[in-house]
């Protein structure tokens, strides 16, 4: 086990350095220069040029490298260019509020997603099995933008369900008064086509001869389908739910956007459009260590459900 | 097919038989697909559209402002005479004021000079088909202007995606050794990063504009064709075929893109068709949130962005149109790249 963990650990320097090298990359050789988007339109040259001698733009490249470099060494990113707040300080602040929306979502659509894709998946061909695919072809067809659009406008203008838009310090009023909204929105989007993927993963499952087997010597429904194929089937959902993971981090930005949550997506549109690229950076660094460690765990997750599986 | 399961009558054999090509049973399957011939048939509609609007013929005078400002859809009937306060005019004398007016001299000179300047104030129409934007312009003219912007930037950024990975892929499987090593590390790289990450990314670079956000979703989007064209000439690249191509003296580029390329193309095909909604998708986000196409372009996404705030005023009609729209396209689009799917690979099936 432990070798295997120093392995997987050690392959994922190269990506890594990938990772910060196509970032520095993108924004050194192909990005507008910076000093002027932040001196703005009245600048004149005399004042560009101090903002590049203040955040060291004026330097050669590899000098800019080193500097970039010893930042991902030591995860200390300085602050951002424009608020000047430490970057590490803007994480701290900003990541809880993502996770008090989209872990929520995450939880409900996955719990809510398997129990119906394995009741369509059982009752295959039924009707309200094609009404999953209907549903969930419509579901897709139109922009998340509009759901929340039109959500916002009905259920929090029209009919005063829920707040429009806000946001406080304390948690339990977030997920209480703030969180239903677009928890509500993001299900009406995404639960019918995850429902749909998950019901494939148990189509897959129902058809092998295991079942066949179970149900020869005499299990009941129940423990075929909750004990034999949902465990067959965790692996692709596992390897799902794994990949949906590191998106919700950023992922959530509409969603801030629209409801004024002041989460970790809001900071790097902000960010996007003041060219702060520090915030960037730091974002793109940490979200690809994260997509790794995640795999890493997903991987070591198979092993825990699967005991065939070898990891190697 | 038939006449090789039945024994009697014996088929007439051709001077020189050929197998039928992958493309041509995939089309004989297609017809036979209801769903998929009808989704086609949305699709090359739609197409036309773009094509008409792209060469100028349609929605060419889309900036226009032909109509009032926020202009009710047609079968609304014209909005009601808003019931508009009337200003008294003052009564009494006018005071002269041109002992102590500076401008007075030149008062009769100026109103000689506005005399001969014609001005032609076009009537405005109190209705359009589907109504009017905040400025008077045709929602229904913006939306065929929009759709073409929108699904020429899903359509460009998935030919290109599709050039990189079959590209790379292709690389990647048929020489193997260092240049796969390479090439799989930059895929490692590209998909360790949140897509949505990546795009803001390159959309902080790169700046706005229909061929901006077209380059940047292909230079995010070709990782998974790449993986599946890479897996395809992996496997190609050792059959009997390409064998002999060798033997025959067949150079590398020769074999890669003479004969196993036509050999994989439908699965390439299937991926970027796969992309398009995606990509679309991403544009009318990226463009709602300004880092899309340019402030002179209309697409889906400014039209929902302008959407936003005349919603609440109570005028539905451009959220409406935009999303109308957009609903018919993917729709269609989804159903006919799954029929397309079904019969050009049904191993792919499932793939979402």
């Amino acid at each position: 086990m432990l070798p295997y963990l120093i392995r997987r650990l050690w392959q994922m320097v190269p990506t890594l350095v990938g990772a910060v090298l196509l970032v520095f990359v993108l924004f050194h050789f192909f990005g507008s220069d910076p000093a002027e988007i932040l001196g703005g339109l009245n600048a004149t040259p005399q004042q560009i040029d101090a903002i590049r001698e203040q955040l060291g733009l004026n330097r050669p490249w590899y000098v800019q490298l080193g500097i970039y470099l010893k930042q991902v060494a030591t995860l200390d990113w300085g602050s951002s260019w424009t608020t000047h707040e430490a970057v590490s300080h803007i994480f701290a602040t900003r990541l809880p509020a993502t996770l008090t929306v989209m872990l929520p979502i995450l939880i409900f659509d996955t719990l809510l997603a398997l129990p119906i894709a394995m009741w369509v998946a059982y009752r295959r061909g039924s009707l309200s099995d094609r009404a999953i695919m209907v549903v969930s072809t419509l579901a897709l067809s139109i922009s998340f933008l509009v759901y929340i659009i039109v959500g916002q406008y009905l259920f929090g203008f029209q009919l005063g369900w829920f707040p429009v838009q806000g946001w406080s310090d304390s948690v339990l009023t977030n997920l209480l008064t703030y969180v239903p909204l677009p928890l509500m929105l993001a299900l009406m989007v995404g639960l019918a086509p995850q429902t749909r993927l998950y019901r494939t993963f148990f189509l897959d499952e129902l058809g092998h001869d295991y079942v066949r087997t179970a149900r020869a010597k005499g299990l009941t429904e129940g423990s075929v389908l909750f004990k034999h194929v949902l465990r067959n089937a965790m692996i692709p959902i596992l390897t799902n739910i794994g990949l949906a993971l590191p998106g919700i981090f950023v992922g959530s930005f509409l969603i801030e956007v629209f409801f004024s949550i002041p989460g970790l997506g809001r900071e790097v549109i902000l960010a996007v459009n003041r060219s702060d690229y520090p915030v960037i950076q730091a974002t793109t660094v940490y979200l690809a260590m994260l997509t790794m460690i995640i795999n890493l765990i997903v991987d070591l997750l198979y092993k825990l459900v699967d005991p065939r599986v070898v990891l190697k | 097919m038939t006449s090789a399961v039945l024994p009697s009558p014996p088929p007439q054999r051709a001077p020189v038989q050929r197998s039928e090509g992958v493309w041509h049973a995939a089309w004989k399957r297609l017809l036979k697909d209801r769903v998929g011939i009808a989704s086609l048939a949305v699709v090359a509609l739609f197409i036309v559209l773009i094509v008409l609007t792209a060469l100028g013929l349609v929605a060419k005078s889309w900036q226009a402002e032909v109509g009032v400002p926020n202009a009710r859809p047609g079968f609304m009937g014209a909005a009601p005479p808003e019931a508009a306060a009337v200003i008294e005019t003052p009564k009494g004398p006018n005071v002269d004021l041109s002992d102590v007016d500076p401008l007075a001299p030149r008062y009769k000179e100026w109103a000689e000079r506005a005399a001969k300047l014609k001005t032609e104030e076009a009537p405005r129409a109190q209705t359009l088909p589907l109504g009017g934007d905040r400025l008077g312009r045709d929602v229904l003219v913006k939306a065929m202007k929009g759709t073409q912007t929108s699904v020429f930037v899903g359509l460009m950024g998935a030919v290109f995606a599709a050039i990189i990975g079959t590209l790379l892929g292709a690389l990647a499987g048929f020489f193997g050794g260092k240049v796969g090593d390479f090439l799989e590390w930059l895929y490692n790289v590209f998909t360790a990063i949140p897509d949505i990450l990546l795009i803001l990314a390159f959309a902080a670079v790169f700046g706005r504009g229909v061929g901006s956000v077209a380059i940047i979703l292909s230079l995010v989007g070709w990782t998974g064709l790449y993986r599946q064209v890479r897996a395809e000439f992996l496997k190609h690249s050792v059959r009997e075929y390409v064998r002999a191509a060798e033997a025959i003296g067949a150079s590398s580029m020769s074999r890669m893109f003479k004969h196993i390329l036509p050999n994989v193309s439908h699965v390439i095909f299937v991926r970027m068709s796969l992309l398009v909604v995606g990509f679309i998708k991403y544009e009318v986000i990226l463009s709602y949130l300004g880092l899309g196409v340019g402030v002179d372009d209309v697409s889906w996404g400014t039209m929902l962005a302008e959407a936003q705030s005349e919603l609440i005023l109570g005028y539905w009609w451009q959220l409406a149109a935009a999303t109308a729209f957009m609903a018919v396209f993917i729709t269609a689009f989804s159903l006919m790249t799954d029929a397309l799917r079904d019969a050009l690979d049904p191993k792919l099936r499932g793939l979402e």
